[in-house]
């Protein structure tokens, strides 16, 4: 099973998605921002990072990448798509899913060992863990707070998008603590917190992001 | 504007020019005038005054710091010595380290973002030109008093701009210092280290060799940026039409760097450089003058082929200019289309601005004109160099002759209270509220950050093979005897680096100062920099490299001395370091190394306004045995944490929260054993059937271990004071959002 990993000029953890796609068992295939090609992978990651240094706004620049307009219709015809941190808010630019990644609500950049729960796992990147599933997952950005509008917001609540939440405190001012959502459709996924850089407890705060690779292989052998 | 060129300066000889201004002495300009055998034209003028200054040719330091090459150990280690951008060490495996350490404190006191930002932007380029791949930063930094309010606005600045530039970058931030004294007030400290790694064949060197080669200049365009005192030299000489005066602190763009990291390392992987220099303090003035210096000398460079991002900028201000995120290469001609093409691929400016040369001299053009021709070696290498004036300052017999006199706690109440005080003070208080604004997990390779005693990155998925860093300071020690505390500097940076179970490998070194025209702060330089050639010397650990920042200083008021120490480490098997804390109740915990009653420089003494006594004197043989027992314990401890700041009472709470498991201690005096700073001590923790190990090991390497307690519970209770966990947690982590939002 192939999967993609999109480096954009400024991406940062695509090193770090691509050790995490293999720890799954699949295979890691880089993609590179503007080439439209994808290199008939099976499912698709943006990873974290800076794409374009923020500019205008987080991932408003990448979205128009050649790269992403391949993505868009792989999607539309159902490949699974994981955006991460950056990522998220690259698949918000795009539409490919609702709401915005606003400032952290102390306007500070956070790097925290995060506790999410995992509300929905039907999706081809969740399906490894069990529905209410607490696990422990980095959480580093200066942009996380997702917002939406009410309609929006219940919209993904009463369709059961919401695909991780935050537990305790809310960490930025996200509204219903959400940390992940899915489309419609269920195979493009956005998380904000970091499940790549929790694939083994020696250089993550445990191995339980490593659920979201092990879900893809099984969502592509199926 | 009229164009100052050779053949106009060899025509009047008599145009004043503003020398003065520029920082130049009458004799430093009779100088230039004795080299070029006429006067200097403007830009040549401002080349030297600026590659003449303190930053960039370290006239005062440079006598002392000859004694770390004079006493350097033997070491097989060392690939790349001092002088380059920096230094290269063997780690195995085939794998070569590179890391420095560089101060940007005097820009991050005007702007603190910018400052502190383009401080890391600096140190990656200069880890990035040795050919590394850099994997990892940290940042020990100095504030004036904590609840002071222009540290309220410093700090958030500094902290928010190390970590707008370093996590844009990709780079974990792995640890550093925080610590606030009085005299830092109008005077941070911010100093950044990175570390790289590549393999020993890809090592790159600031040469330009190979007539005929090309001056690539490539990465962000030339601004009006950080020209600084540039500026009083284009008003000067071209009168109130000249360009307006810009902010002299740069300004920063971390995704330009980030794409300049990516582009520079894919064209060293195609090996199209035969020399390379990043753009840092001094700009091009400084990277052509140092290329040229480093091949045989011949170097032509066309200036106004240099991409501009304000047109109106004149000659000398280009060569002067900082702006960030700039590399310059030399490149063979046949390399050079692959060359371009991967910076078309990163979309990343690139210029071919001039090209080596037969001769030995270095001329810059500006439109056919010659603007600049000198012998290079003179602007880069061959600078005046000074030897000032040293005097030990009257305040050391003074303070030296006054002993502590603090209120020592006795009670049980008194001893909570003690501890309570320590958890925190501002020194010793959680300092996640910084940390927390670092990304400490990009690349997935960070084994231990922040709070650990060193920072730790995986080199080799692999191998498992590591590198251990740790960065210390002890500026009250300094100041009672910098000799001695350059020397403990050493040493504790060295045990925290051991206490992981990583061995101690080379050093690099930041020192900051006051100004070198004081014959007290001249003797405090002179006295740390002997210190620590003595303690490498003694350690057996060479110096790779460093960074000299005088004048951090206000009025008559110098800064502490404060030599920032960093050490650096080899483990061969990131999975099997010690924690600095330990997980289960039920283990021994056991003190190495003798407790003396060290109150002088400690931070009980400080809390209460002292500064005086005597500082410990550093045994470094005794420090080697430490260091040697911890690397054979390091198979069975189940925790080690250095003692330093803040003793035992400071360590003890710092283990205790890490994981939330308490402790119960018994201490016979309890007051010295909690406060007293001696150094050379470390806690471990081990299981209880491993004691008898532990007495052989401490009879082996003859040091000192007295049982403390046992680890459980949720509280840390000390003979009859009883700490829960959740007050020393409250106190140790509620200072940093208290005083800072």
């Amino acid at each position: 099973m192939r999967v993609g990993v999109i480096t954009f000029p400024g991406t940062l953890d695509d090193r770090d998605a691509a050790r995490a796609v293999v720890a799954g068992g699949c295979e890691a295939v880089s993609l590179w921002h503007a080439d439209a090609d994808l290199k008939n992978v099976d499912a698709v990651i943006l990873p974290g990072g800076f794409s374009y240094g923020d500019y205008l706004r987080c991932g408003a620049i990448s979205r128009f990448a050649p790269v992403m307009q391949s993505v868009i219709e792989a999607a539309g015809k159902g490949m699974p798509v994981l955006g991460i941190c950056n990522g998220f808010q690259v698949l918000c630019e795009s539409h490919l899913l609702p709401g915005a990644l606003t400032r952290n609500s102390d306007l500070h950049f956070l790097c925290r060992d995060q506790e999410i729960e995992i509300v929905n796992n039907s999706t081809p990147w969740t399906s490894s863990y069990k529905a209410g599933e607490k696990i422990v997952i980095p959480l580093k950005n200066g942009e996380g707070s997702f917002q939406c509008d009410d309609k929006t917001l219940a919209e993904l609540e009463g369709e059961g998008r919401v695909i991780a939440r935050y537990v305790g405190q809310n960490p930025n001012g996200s509204r219903n603590l959400i940390a992940g959502i899915t489309n419609a459709h269920g195979n493009v996924v956005g998380l904000m917190p970091h499940p790549e850089h929790a694939i083994d407890e020696l250089t993550g705060p445990s191995a339980a992001g490593l659920g979201f690779f092990t879900s893809i292989l099984n969502a592509m052998v199926k | 504007m009229a164009l100052d060129t050779v053949v106009i300066a060899q025509s009047t000889p008599d145009t004043v020019q503003p020398f003065a201004e520029l920082g130049l002495k009458l004799d430093e300009y009779a100088r230039i005038k004795e080299i070029l055998g006429r006067r200097p034209t403007s830009s040549e003028l401002a080349m030297y005054s600026v590659m003449w200054s303190e930053h960039c040719s370290y006239k005062s330091s440079k006598v002392h710091l000859k004694q770390f090459g004079e006493k350097a150990p033997k070491s097989d280690a060392l690939l790349v010595g001092i002088g380059e951008n920096a230094g290269v060490v063997d780690v195995g495996q085939g794998y070569a380290v590179t890391f420095k350490i560089e101060s940007h404190n005097h820009p991050s006191f005007i702007e603190p973002y910018q400052g502190a930002a383009t401080g890391v932007g600096g140190i990656v380029r200069d880890i990035l030109t040795m050919g590394a791949r850099p994997i990892a930063v940290m940042d020990p930094l100095r504030f004036g008093p904590a609840d002071a309010s222009d540290t309220r606005r410093v700090l958030p600045g500094i902290v928010a701009g190390i970590g707008g530039y370093g996590n844009c970058l990709g780079l974990p931030n792995i640890g550093g210092e925080v610590v606030f004294d009085e005299t830092y007030i109008g005077n941070p400290l911010v100093n950044a280290l990175c570390v790289g790694v590549m393999k020993h064949s890809d090592i790159k060197l600031a040469k330009a060799a190979g007539a005929g080669n090309l001056v690539v200049l490539y990465g962000a365009k030339t601004g009006g940026d950080g020209i600084g005192g540039v500026s009083v030299l284009a008003s000067e000489t071209f009168g109130a039409g000249g360009s307006t005066k810009r902010p002299s602190v740069q300004v920063g763009d971390p995704f330009v760097e980030k794409v300049l990291i990516e582009c520079s390392l894919e064209i060293f992987a195609e090996d199209l450089v035969v020399g390379i220099q990043d753009l840092g303090g001094a700009g091009l003035s400084c990277a052509t003058s140092e290329l040229a210096s480093g091949g045989s000398g011949g170097m032509k460079v066309a200036l106004d082929k240099v991409p501009l991002r304000d047109p109106s900028l004149s000659p000398e201000e280009i060569l002067m200019s900082e702006s960030q995120e700039r590399m310059c290469a030399i490149v063979e001609p046949s390399k050079i289309n692959r060359f371009l093409e991967i910076c078309k691929k990163w979309d990343v400016t690139v210029t071919v601005i001039g090209e080596v040369t037969d001769g030995d001299r270095l001329e810059i053009t500006w439109n056919g004109e010659v603007i600049v021709n000198v012998p290079p070696r003179t602007v880069a290498h061959e600078g005046p160099v000074y030897n000032r004036p040293l005097a030990q300052p009257a305040y050391i017999n003074q303070v030296n002759s006054q002993k502590v006199n603090v209120p020592m706690p006795s009670s049980a109440a008194e001893i909570k209270a003690a501890v309570l005080k320590l958890a925190g003070a501002p020194n010793l208080a959680d300092k996640s509220w910084v940390t927390a604004q670092y990304d400490k997990y990009v690349q997935g390779n960070t084994i231990q950050a922040q709070p650990d005693d060193s920072g730790m990155v995986r080199l080799d998925e692999s191998t498992h093979l590591g590198v251990a860093i740790s960065t210390d300071a002890n500026a009250n020690w300094s100041y009672l005897n910098p000799y001695q505390g350059a020397k403990l500097a050493l040493a504790e940076a060295a045990r925290n680096i051991a206490t992981a179970g990583a061995r101690p490998l080379a050093v690099t070194n930041c020192l900051n100062f006051g100004s070198p025209e004081d014959p007290g702060v001249m003797w405090q330089f002179a006295e740390s920099v002997r210190g620590l050639a003595d303690g490498c010397l003694e350690m057996g650990l060479p110096v790779t490299g460093g960074n000299v920042s005088f004048y951090n200083q206000t009025g008559a008021v110098a800064i502490l001395p404060t030599p920032v120490i960093g050490v650096l480490g080899v483990i061969q098997d990131v999975r099997k370091r010690t924690p600095m804390s330990y997980k289960t109740s039920g283990l021994e915990l056991f003190l190495l190394g003798e407790t003396k009653e060290d109150l002088a420089g400690s931070e009980w003494a400080f809390l209460h306004g002292q500064r005086v006594g005597q500082s410990p004197d550093a045994d470094l043989a005794r420090e080697m045995r430490l260091i040697e027992l911890l690397l054979e314990g390091n198979t069975f401890f189940a925790a080690a944490h250095d003692l330093s700041q803040g003793g035992l009472s400071a360590g003890l709470t710092e283990m205790v929260l890490r994981h939330s498991v308490g402790a119960t201690i018994s201490l016979s005096n309890p007051a010295i054993d909690l406060l007293s700073e001696t150094p050379g001590r470390v806690i471990v923790a081990i299981d209880a059937s491993k004691i008898s190990q532990l007495q052989a090991l401490a009879s082996k390497y003859s040091i000192a271990i007295s049982r403390l307690g046992t680890t459980g519970g949720d509280s840390l209770t000390i003979n009859d004071s009883v700490i829960s966990l959740e007050e020393l947690r409250t106190a140790h982590t509620s200072t940093f959002p208290r005083l800072f939002g």
